[in-house]
């Protein structure tokens, strides 16, 4: 029994990991319907973002206090949107009357491109490295029955705040409203005087700036970074954004923590070494019987 | 008739080669080898990703498959009175690589069937993630018979050296001859057809389903015997030589080459094996290039080095610009 409630507090926690980086999928497949590859990649960069933040901070404020810790995150998901907008404009942009496929080899090549300059000595290095522990990591209630830490709490915590910010922003926003109307349908939402590009360029920024938070809680959840460190979780949060129904935001965060418990679940018994097939026979089994998600709609297609 | 000629030329032209190569220093050998086997590897995924129009992401996993596969057939027939050199040698090789092609092409099916439903992204995805199912398996299967050990979980499988240079470029020959003839001939129209227009090729007939589904037997089964040729060559096999970086690099040859080109597919294939040799002292910056050559080959030149636009893509250019000109004029 207590383990069971452990392992379900670690997968809630891990899995609002993936919740995070599966609303940016979510968000930019709901205006550019396409899959981002690269979004994995962004959260790795949003991960060493952190820990050289970190080391930038640590000389104002001391690190593991609350200032620190905020500065830390506003730092890496500032360079990270503006790396995510970057990307949208230089690789995707030119490509968008395009077809589909040639977009996703692009996001390959984005994925690619990230990954191994990541591992280049003068950029991040490939060895791994430690992550500085800006948010402590004692335990608030230890017993027979459960461990829970400061980071779990606050994992689980920021990611819920964010998830309550991103949907304010797009159900009560303007700017929420345009991106809703972009995804129903662009040509109407252009006609209406909505100015597409910026509203895609906005989109990337908002799902890169959560990918970036995702990176530096699994970096403080998980303490070793490299330039690799995107791929896993990047695929499970795919899996997490098809599994809630692609392009539903609710859905996406829906997923995420189906997804970490499962994955955790799995780690817990026998299958420990089955982790990570586990996710991706999930993926096949959802596109299978339901491709649009558990809460996605069903898409007509029309010829 | 004529191509049957060619088939037999260039198999002789192998025989001949095969004979000098092995004055061929060790090194040179083997890249001349990988060459081979990632021919074998990107034509047969042409079949898929280029002729057919069905993106896959997980050729590696078929690879692996097929090299895991023949692998322990061949252990099992080392093991029990064949000899690995000369013509028993050979044999052994033979029913490991068709045992391996058949067991690549059931996964191949099994891929190939659920997949029908999903097109473009999600399919690419769904590939990947057979991929890494299959390489996770391999990584948790382990036994011994006899007291050999097989497959070997994440230790990986110590294999026969079978693998030659005739062998392998006599079956190199055969896969190119085999998809060029199979997509020149009245039948293969249907790969061609499902790629530029899936509604219009149902609407003329073609079975689509099972176009997609052949294709993909098609592309496994040869991946398998890929796969197969290179355990036997490199002597070790682990679950880690087939993830889906593999993959990625095998769609990386078929997109430079050009989708649904197969002269282009083996240049670039070509290339690709030689270009890392090449560029040791850089090494690190390699993948570097690959991504980026990705990216602005998709921007500036979509159907690869040598690919054809499909008719559609050229009919709705010729739209785009049948205005422009008009203003222009």
């Amino acid at each position: 029994m207590s383990q069971i409630l452990q392992q379900l507090v670690n997968g809630i926690s891990l899995g609002a990991i993936y919740a995070l980086i599966a609303l940016g999928y979510t968000m930019i497949y709901g205006v550019l319907r396409f899959i981002n590859f690269a979004h994995g990649d962004v959260f790795m960069v949003g991960a060493f973002m952190g820990y050289y933040a970190s080391t930038w901070v640590s000389k104002i404020a001391p690190i593991g206090t609350v200032p620190a810790a905020i500065l830390v995150f506003l730092i890496s998901m500032t360079i990270c949107a503006v790396l995510g907008a970057t990307i949208e404009f230089l690789a995707y942009r030119p490509l968008r009357s395009r077809p589909k496929l040639t977009v996703l080899i692009t996001a390959i090549g984005v994925s690619l491109f990230l990954e191994y300059l990541g591992q280049l000595p003068a950029v991040f290095g490939p060895d791994p490295r430690g992550f500085p522990a800006i948010i402590s990591s004692k335990p608030i209630i230890q017993s027979t029955l459960l461990t829970l830490n400061v980071v779990q709490v606050v994992v689980i915590g920021v990611s819920l705040m964010l998830m309550f910010v991103l949907r304010i922003v797009v159900m009560r926003t303007k700017i929420g409203t345009a991106m809703r109307a972009v995804s129903f349908n662009q040509q109407a939402a252009s006609l209406m005087g909505i100015n597409i590009s910026m509203i895609i360029t906005f989109t990337f920024a908002v799902g890169s700036a959560l990918a970036a938070a995702g990176g530096i809680l699994y970096a403080s959840q998980y303490p070793s970074i490299d330039p690799l460190m995107g791929i896993m979780p990047g695929l499970k949060a795919f899996v997490a954004a098809v599994l809630g129904g692609i392009g539903n935001i609710p859905g996406a965060a829906l997923g995420g923590f189906i997804i970490g418990i499962v994955e955790t679940f799995v780690a817990g018994t026998f299958l420990s070494t089955y982790r990570d097939a586990i996710v991706f026979a999930i993926l096949i089994l959802i596109l299978i019987f339901k491709p649009s998600g558990l809460l996605g709609q069903k898409e007509i297609e029309k010829v | 008739m004529r191509s049957n000629y060619v088939l037999l030329i260039a198999l002789a032209i192998v025989l001949v080669v095969s004979q000098g190569v092995g004055s061929l220093n060790h090194y040179y050998l083997q890249i001349l080898m990988y060459i081979g086997f990632n021919i074998i590897l990107a034509t047969s995924l042409n079949l898929i990703n280029g002729f057919t129009g069905q993106f896959s992401l997980g050729h590696a996993g078929f690879m692996g498959i097929g090299a895991y596969s023949a692998a322990i057939i061949s252990t099992y027939l080392t093991t029990h009175g064949f000899g690995a050199d000369g013509a028993m040698g050979s044999v052994v090789l033979m029913v490991s690589l068709i045992v391996a092609g058949f067991v690549a092409a059931l996964a191949g099916l099994a891929v190939g069937y659920p997949s029908l439903r999903l097109k473009g992204d999600y399919l690419a995805i769904v590939t990947l993630g057979f991929n890494e199912i299959i390489r996770v398996i391999i990584q948790n299967v382990d036994f011994k018979i006899d007291g050999v050990d097989y497959v070997g979980g994440a230790r990986g499988f110590t294999v026969p050296k079978l693998t030659t240079f005739a062998w392998t470029f006599s079956i190199v020959v055969v896969v190119v001859w085999v998809i060029e003839n199979l997509i020149n001939s009245t039948y293969g129209r249907g790969f061609l057809a499902v790629r530029d227009d899936e509604v219009a090729a149902e609407a003329m007939g073609v079975n689509t389903t099972k176009f997609k589904v052949r294709a993909f037997v098609i592309g496994a089964f040869f991946a398998g015997i890929g796969g197969g040729l290179f355990g036997h060559f490199i002597q070790y096999i682990n679950p880690d030589s087939f993830t889906f970086l593999k993959s990625i690099e095998i769609v990386v040859m078929v997109i430079l080459g050009g989708m649904g080109s197969t002269p282009g597919v083996i240049i670039a294939a070509i290339v690709l094996t030689i270009l890392p040799e090449a560029l040791r002292e850089i090494d690190q910056y390699r993948m570097i290039v690959y991504s980026l050559l990705l990216i602005i080959l998709m921007i500036m030149r979509p159907q690869g080095l040598f690919g054809t636009e499909s008719m559609k893509r050229r009919a709705k250019r010729r739209a785009e610009n049948k205005p422009a000109t008009a203003a222009s004029a």
